[in-house]
C-alpha cells in the first residue's frame, strides 16, 4: 500500500465536499425555501415569536447571508454564501490539524510504524 | 433550529453556555485520537458542506421549512468529537458572521445541534449498522435512520430548555408534541441528506468514513485468478 498515491486519492473525496459545499451555498441556496423553520413556526403557532429579541449582530456585512453593498440578491447571497463555507472551512479545518498537531508527530523510538489500536 | 436570542432567559442561556464550553473541550481532546494527517483537511470539508447545506432550507408541511443539522452526517464521517467540532464551528459562524442563531443563545443552539445530534445519533447508528448485516450498501441506511431520529431529539431537547428558561409561560407538552411533529417531517430530509452523502463516500472511499470502522470486512483488494470459467467467458461481461 503506498501512502503517496492513498492520499492522492483521498483528494478526489475531497474535491467533492468542497466543490459541492460551494456550489450549494453559492447557486443552490438561492433557490432554498424562505418558509419559517420549524422552530420558528412552532413559536409562530405557540405564540412566543414576539419574545426574539433582534441579533446584536444584524447590521453585519453578512447579516442574513446577504452581502452588504451587493444590490443583486442572487450574486448577494451567492458571495455570502462561498464566503461562510470558506471561513468554516478554513476554522475547521484549521482546529483539525492543530489538534492533531500537538500530538507526537513521530513514533516513539522502537515503536513500529505499523497500524496501532 | 436555530434558538435566537430572547427565547430562552439569562441564567439558562448561561448555564447552557457553560455545558457548550465543557462540551467543545471535551471534543477537543477526543477528537486528538480521531484525527491523523489524512483526515483533518476532511473534517474541515464536512465542516464546509455542512455550512451549505444548512443554507438549503427545503419545504415540508404547510408553510414551514428545515435544514440539514448535520451531526450525524459529520460523527459517521469524521468521528463524533471531530463532527460536533464541526458541528460547533459552523453554528460560532453563523452567529457571528450571518447573524443567525442568536449570541446568548450559542450554548443552547451548541448543546441541541451539534453535542445532542451527535451524542444520541452517533451511537445509535452505530448500534443500527452493528445489529444489520455486515454490507457496505447498508451502512448509508443505518445512516439515514439515526440521522432521521436525532432531529426530533434535538427539537425536545430544546423543549427541555425552554420548559426551564422559556420566557413566555406555555404548557410545555403543547410545545413538545408541535416540535417533535415538525422536526420528524425535517428529520426525513436530514436521512435523505445524510444517507446520501454517506452513499457517496462509502462507495468510493470506504476506508475514509470514521463510522464504517469495524464494521465491514478489511480486505479491499481480493486476488482474482482466472479460472476456467471465466477465462473461457473472456473475463469481461
Amino acid at each position: 500500500m503506498n501512502p503517496g498515491s492513498r492520499s492522492r486519492r483521498d483528494i478526489g473525496v475531497l474535491m467533492g465536499f468542497l466543490v459541492a459545499a460551494l456550489l450549494l451555498a453559492g447557486v443552490v441556496s438561492y433557490y432554498a425555501s424562505g418558509d419559517p423553520d420549524g422552530l420558528n413556526k412552532v413559536a409562530i403557532d405557540k405564540q412566543f415569536a414576539s419574545s426574539e429579541q433582534p441579533h446584536d449582530l444584524d447590521d453585519s456585512p453578512l447579516a442574513g447571508y446577504a452581502t452588504t453593498g451587493v444590490d443583486d440578491e442572487r450574486f448577494s447571497g451567492g458571495l455570502a454564501g462561498v464566503i461562510g463555507v470558506a471561513v468554516t472551512l478554513v476554522v475547521a479545518g484549521g482546529v483539525a490539524s492543530l489538534i492533531r498537531r500537538r500530538e507526537p508527530q513521530e513514533t516513539r523510538p522502537g515503536a513500529t510504524s505499523g497500524p496501532s489500536a | 433550529m436555530h434558538v435566537p436570542d430572547g427565547f430562552i432567559d439569562a441564567p439558562t442561556s448561561l448555564a447552557a453556555g457553560a455545558v457548550a464550553v465543557m462540551g467543545v473541550g471535551l471534543c477537543l481532546r477526543g477528537a486528538r485520537r480521531e484525527l491523523n494527517e489524512r483526515t483533518a483537511p476532511l473534517a474541515g470539508l464536512v465542516a464546509a458542506f455542512v455550512f451549505a447545506a444548512q443554507m438549503l432550507n427545503f419545504p415540508v408541511a404547510s408553510g414551514t421549512s428545515g435544514h440539514l443539522l448535520g451531526g450525524v452526517l459529520a460523527a459517521i464521517l469524521v468521528g463524533p468529537f471531530t463532527g460536533a467540532l464541526a458541528v460547533t464551528t459552523v453554528l460560532l459562524v453563523q452567529a457571528l458572521l450571518f447573524a443567525d442563531g442568536g449570541l446568548t443563545a450559542l450554548g443552547v443552539n451548541i448543546v441541541t445541534m451539534a453535542f445532542v445530534t451527535v451524542a444520541f445519533g452517533y451511537p445509535f447508528f452505530r448500534l443500527l449498522a452493528w445489529a444489520m448485516p455486515r454490507r457496505r450498501d447498508l451502512l448509508p441506511v443505518a445512516a439515514a435512520v439515526a440521522a432521521l431520529v436525532s432531529v426530533p431529539v434535538a427539537s425536545l431537547v430544546f423543549v427541555g430548555f425552554y420548559s426551564v428558561g422559556g420566557t413566555v409561560d406555555l404548557s410545555v407538552s403543547s410545545v413538545a408534541a408541535a416540535m417533535v411533529g415538525v422536526h420528524l417531517f425535517i428529520g426525513i430530509g436530514e436521512a435523505v441528506i445524510t444517507g446520501l452523502t454517506v452513499a457517496s463516500v462509502i462507495t468510493v472511499r470506504p476506508d475514509l468514513v470514521y463510522g464504517a470502522r469495524g464494521l465491514l470486512p478489511r480486505a479491499q483488494l481480493e486476488l482474482r485468478i482466472p479460472t476456467p470459467s471465466t477465462a473461457a467467458s473472456g473475463g469481461q461481461p
